[in-house]
């Protein structure tokens, strides 16, 4: 298939002065640290009058030591810091137009600041964010309240089948490790959770030894060293964190069956996985694009929902942590399907297992994941993201620059001998979620 | 939460040129429109097509069928056979997909700039070049009954607001789900499809939204070459089906297998170029804006914190929609709160809208949220080229994103509450109740009466 190639005229001769991002270059990463000793990425974008702020601290679940402390910690803090109450702090922000996102998850938690550069917005966006940061103040009250609605969001989780499946997976996966609970935790450890809990992991986990800074936007060298001065004065100096406990392999295949009142079942198979620093990682990830990491143009998607009509959705991924995170594969089919779609997705691995991808196979997704690594810089939002995942893991720097060369360099034959290393089906965990006697099956037309 | 989804000109933040002097429109002779929206940011370009075709014209027995349609629409032209397209696209690193709503269909493709001829290619073959085999087809419809499944069937919230619209409107089109009645899905052939298609899919019926590092005459002459063959076709004709004025409260309970109670209360309202004073569409966006537009706005602060009634709530209103949309309000009670508490607490703050002016630092508020986000939405590409899209498919023009931070900025205090006493009354609202009944499916469940008793 051939294509009339479709060249623009360079553009207009101001806007080329103005680019971050040279056309087919990567973003220019700086990197440093804050006295307290946070690391700092910073990628200077004049085009936009904006700036993107990310904090992310290795203070996840897998550290916690009640499920549920991390993620509630992550939320009271804008619930509460100085002499501002969570009203007095959303008004701050918002007022002068700023969206602040937070999250925690297994190995991360975060805080994300998007402001415009103009006065007063930038100056009262920092000042907030240093104070969240370096004075949060967790009150009662709303401990109190927070815990409540998690209790809510922990019942509007039992109601999904999607939810149900996954915790069960990640338990059945790691079993002891810190890996195995929910980052929501359960209804008996949130209701447990105490205020000196939340205080006790703050100070712990969210220390500048603790933290990187990612600042994407229009601000220069000197700008982005104040302000990452600024967001983490607050923080104390603290330790970096031990590495976490290794990820234990399973010794046999298990299959769990879960009842539940839907008109589809929903299927999870698994293992643990690989680690975000594994040598494997671009055989790992180049030949999961073949298999089922590619939508549509999968071979999941084509054995599963192109030639069968089993399944809207079938995929498979590689998570990787900083220690083994999952792989995972999923699908969802009507209830009387489920052994057939299983049979067709695990034929389908197995098959990929023992043959790899063919040499088309494997140039049409590096032709994909290098012709597409452009739409992965392509903003302000997305690089900051990069920039966060970059330090935590330890990443190298160049990671962006030699993205496209690392996937160009796997061969048919490394993808088939990683997949076969790392990926034992006869200890899969496979987890089914739908009803388990027809008599529960709901309405639904089948 | 609501986020602001159409914003406009940079009100001076920027040194940029203002948004319109970087969109151009030309159409073809065939009717096609082409509109580009430089960005010269990253060297990436997202193409759309946009057809104005999408549930809110299918009519009783076909519900679902251009969501159908969009399906088939990867199963392969003479050209190209099924699955090719996303092959094609795929190889060439692009990112693709598409979707059906009330009122459009779109596909989109994210390229590197230098791909944008493949993307052109393809959709202008499969305009009017589907095969649409029958035993593609045959599989297809299981794929979309099995995602009607997983989004609706299984999703007791999910299943709630598909009923709250079904109730909701009478003679409106948008009583339909997107996706269809699984009823109509089961009956529905290829045949129909096909002829479906034949009646929407043409130039003359499309939009193509190019936006990215491109240089718009050369977009256009590229345009020219691919679309430009095709014919402009007699497309079909929407009836009106105007929704008859609503003569009092309507209520509907969904008890399906769930842990936790739901709430939705919808006010049959007015959108942009509806009946009514220009200015409504935008007073009704404001006033969700002061109810919903972030945490310090009044839901999250008195119904969220303060009272602690509300779990999570929401107030939505989209102005830029074709046919009369609903001024809505979800949430989930707080624990040790009923659905009926917060359906009365709603109801209150609904009833303080109308009665109090709303205080100049909340207007202020949303008008610096507005001019903020026109700057953040700029950092997506696929974003910019979207509005352009969702404006045209509804039969308004893409300028009105231009002048959306002006007329907001435009609303008073007087003005929200005008439209509040207008629209959001007793005998114009629908409510939608999810009463949870028991996972096990044995047992009626005992300790719902607090949650289920909002009949009345």
């Amino acid at each position: 298939m051939s294509f009339a190639k479709y060249l623009t005229a360079p553009a207009v001769l101001l806007s080329s002065l103005l680019f971050a991002v040279p056309v087919g270059a990567v973003p220019n990463i700086q990197t440093w640290h804050t006295a307290n000793g946070a690391q700092v990425l910073f990628v200077e974008a004049p085009e936009l009058p904006m700036l993107n702020v990310r904090l992310v601290f290795n203070a996840g679940s897998a550290r916690e030591d009640r499920p549920g402390v991390a993620t509630l910690t992550n939320a009271m803090l804008s619930q509460g810091a100085g002499a501002w109450n969570a009203d007095q702090i959303a008004e701050r922000l918002e007022a002068v137009g700023s969206d602040l996102e937070v999250g925690s998850l297994r190995d991360m938690a975060w805080v994300s600041l998007r402001t415009l550069i103009r006065a007063p917005a930038l100056d009262t966006s920092l000042g907030t964010l240093t104070t969240l940061l370096g004075d949060p103040t967790f009150p009662g009250p709303d401990l109190e309240r927070l815990r409540k609605n998690t209790l809510v969001a922990l019942g509007q989780d039992e109601q999904e089948p999607r939810t149900v499946g996954s915790k069960a997976l990640y338990q059945a996966l790691y079993d002891t490790h810190p890996y195995a609970h929910d980052p929501t935790g359960t209804k008996e450890s949130v209701t447990a959770i105490t205020r000196a809990e939340l205080i006790n992991h703050f100070r712990r986990y969210y220390v500048a030894k603790n933290t990187v800074v990612a600042l994407v936007g229009a601000v220069d060298r000197a700008q982005a060293e104040r302000i990452a001065d600024q967001v983490t004065s607050g923080l104390a100096k603290g330790e970096s964190v031990p590495p976490l406990a290794p990820v234990m392999e399973l010794s046999q295949g298990r299959m769990e069956r879960l009842d539940f009142p839907s008109t589809q079942t929903h299927v999870y198979v698994g293992q643990p996985g690989i680690s975000r620093t594994d040598p494997d990682y671009f055989p790992l990830y180049v030949g999961n694009h073949v298999l089922g990491g590619n939508g549509l143009v999968s071979l999941l998607s084509e054995e599963v929902r192109e030639k069968r009509g089993l399944s809207y959705s079938v995929y498979s991924y590689f998570l990787p942590m900083q220690q083994r995170g999952p792989f995972l594969m999923g699908l969802q089919t009507k209830n009387r399907q489920t052994e057939q779609a299983l049979d067709v997705l695990m034929q389908t691995l197995r098959r990929f297992l023992q043959e790899g991808p063919t040499e088309a196979e494997l140039r049409d997704a590096k032709q994909n994941l290098t012709g597409g690594f452009p739409l992965q810089i392509a903003s302000n939002a997305k690089i900051v993201e990069q920039l966060a995942l970059i330090g935590f893991y330890g990443l190298p720097l160049d990671y962006l620059a030699t993205f496209n060369a690392k996937v160009e360099a796997v061969t048919a034959t490394q993808v088939r001998e990683a997949f076969q290393r790392r990926l034992k089906p006869d200890r899969f965990v496979t987890i089914v979620v739908g009803p388990t006697q027809n008599a529960n099956t709901r309405g639904g037309a089948e | 939460m609501r986020k602001l989804i159409l914003a406009a000109a940079l009100l001076g933040v920027t040194a940029l040129a203002p948004a319109d002097e970087r969109v151009h429109e030309q159409v073809l002779d065939n009717g096609l429109k082409v509109i580009v929206k430089e960005d010269h940011r990253a060297p990436i370009v997202t193409s759309q097509v946009w057809y104005k075709v999408g549930s809110s014209y299918e009519h009783g027995g076909l519900t679902g069928i251009s969501h159908a349609l969009e399906h088939m629409m990867f199963k392969g032209t003479e050209r190209h056979g099924p699955g090719k397209f996303s092959e094609i696209i795929s190889a060439n690193g692009g990112d693709e997909n598409a979707f059906t709503s009330r009122d459009y269909t779109a596909y989109f493709q994210s390229l590197a700039k230098d791909r944008l001829a493949v993307a052109f290619e393809l959709e202008a073959d499969r305009m009017r070049n589907l095969t649409l085999p029958a035993a593609e087809y045959a599989k297809e419809i299981e794929v979309v009954k099995e995602e009607r499944r997983l989004r609706t069937e299984d999703s007791p919230t999910a299943l709630t607001a598909e009923r709250f619209s079904a109730t909701a409107y009478l003679a409106s089109p948008y009583r339909n789900p997107v996706i269809g009645w699984m009823s109509d899905l089961d009956a529905l052939s290829v045949d129909e499809v096909r002829a479906w298609y034949r009646t929407w899919y043409a130039p003359n019926n499309a939009t193509l939204v190019v936006a990215g590092d491109v240089d718009p005459q050369q977009v256009f002459a590229l345009a020219a070459r691919y679309f430009g063959p095709l014919k402009a076709e007699r497309t079909g004709v929407s009836k009106p089906r105007a929704e008859p004025p609503q003569d009092g409260i309507k209520r509907v309970l969904v008890k399906a297998p769930a842990k936790e109670p739901y709430l939705i209360m919808g006010y049959k309202a007015t959108q942009a170029g509806g009946a009514g004073p220009d200015w409504e569409p935008y007073a009704l966006e404001m006033l969700a804006s002061i109810l919903d537009g972030g945490s310090s706005a009044r839901l999250d602060r008195e119904l969220v914190r303060g009272s602690e009634v509300a779990a999570s709530v929401d107030a939505d209103y989209n102005a830029f929609t074709r046919l009369p949309e609903m001024f809505s309000l979800d949430g989930t009670p707080g624990k040790g709160h009923s659905v009926g508490d917060l359906e009365q607490a709603l109801r209150v703050q609904v009833e303080r809208i109308k009665n109090e002016p709303v205080s100049p630092g909340e207007l202020e508020r949303v008008r610096n949220q507005v001019i903020a986000s026109k700057v953040f939405e700029q950092d997506s590409v696929f974003y910019q080229a979207m509005q352009i899209g969702q404006l045209e498919s509804v039969g308004l023009s893409w300028r009105l994103a231009d002048q959306y931070v002006k007329r907001l900025s435009a609303v008073t205090a007087d003005q929200v509450q005008a439209v509040a006493r207008k629209y959001l009354t007793d005998d114009n609202l629908t409510v939608a109740v999810l009463a949870p009944q028991p996972m096990n499916g044995k047992q009626p469940r005992t300790d719902a009466p607090g949650d289920v008793h909002v009949l009345r």
